[in-house]
């Protein structure tokens, strides 16, 4: 089980900001999110949404470890 | 210095303690953000950062800031949490050799904190509650540096 991290807008959409998913893929855990929740799937897929993987910013898909710790981050804003 | 904190802050306080002791800065630079009350369209600002990440990503740029302007000490520490308007947000101290470097040090930082820093900023108002993305004059503050 991976631990996943929704921020920003994304944890007001899906209505959780942290739950275990069962998946061993970065794209995997996006598609298992997506089909349990369509309007959370269609703003994980916005453009400017990036995805780290135990705190690294990762492109393009990778292989989620147990223990792994994935965020999903809509685009930041500070200051 | 680089910290996050959910308490308001004294930015005066935290310039004295950052120019004490120096004997080779010849110049700190500072930049203060304050929450504006937008002519009380914003009652309180929400800011959510990735505890760890977060931190560490703002490390990162703040060691290129250093390499790039020959900075002898930078610190930045961002409010997280409930903020109200006239309250401190973001406070940044750049110290050189010559102000020159400071200052333009200072700038940079600025611009990637606004765009490109793990933070998530939520406006709440007499008209409901609305997350704010980076305008495009933010991304083009950024990009002037790349």
């Amino acid at each position: 089980m991976a631990k996943v991290l929704l921020f920003g807008r994304l944890g007001d959409v899906a209505g959780w900001r942290e739950r275990q998913v069962a998946a061993t893929a970065l794209y995997a855990i996006r598609d298992c999110l997506a089909a349990e929740d369509p309007a959370l799937g269609e703003a994980l897929a916005a453009p400017g949404v990036q995805i780290a993987l135990n705190q690294a910013i990762v492109r393009g898909d990778a292989p989620v470890g147990p223990e792994a710790e994935v965020a999903f981050l809509p685009p930041m804003s500070g200051g | 210095m680089i910290a996050l904190t959910e308490k308001v802050f004294d930015p005066g306080a935290l310039l004295s303690e950052f120019c004490r002791g120096r004997q080779e800065t010849g110049a700190v630079a500072t930049f203060t953000g304050i929450a504006r009350a937008e002519a009380g369209g914003t009652s309180i600002l929400e800011l959510e950062a990735y505890p760890g990440f977060t931190e560490a990503e703002i490390g990162k740029i703040a060691d290129q800031a250093r390499a790039r302007f020959g900075l002898h000490d930078v610190s930045i520490l961002h409010r997280v949490g409930k903020i109200a308007p006239g309250e401190p947000i973001v406070f940044v101290a750049t110290a050189g050799a010559h102000r020159r470097a400071a200052f333009e040090a200072c700038d940079f930082l600025m611009d990637y904190l606004k765009s490109r820093a793990p933070f998530w900023k939520k406006e709440h108002g007499p008209a409901g509650a609305r997350w704010v993305e980076p305008h495009a004059q933010d991304h083009a503050d950024a990009a002037r540096w790349d």
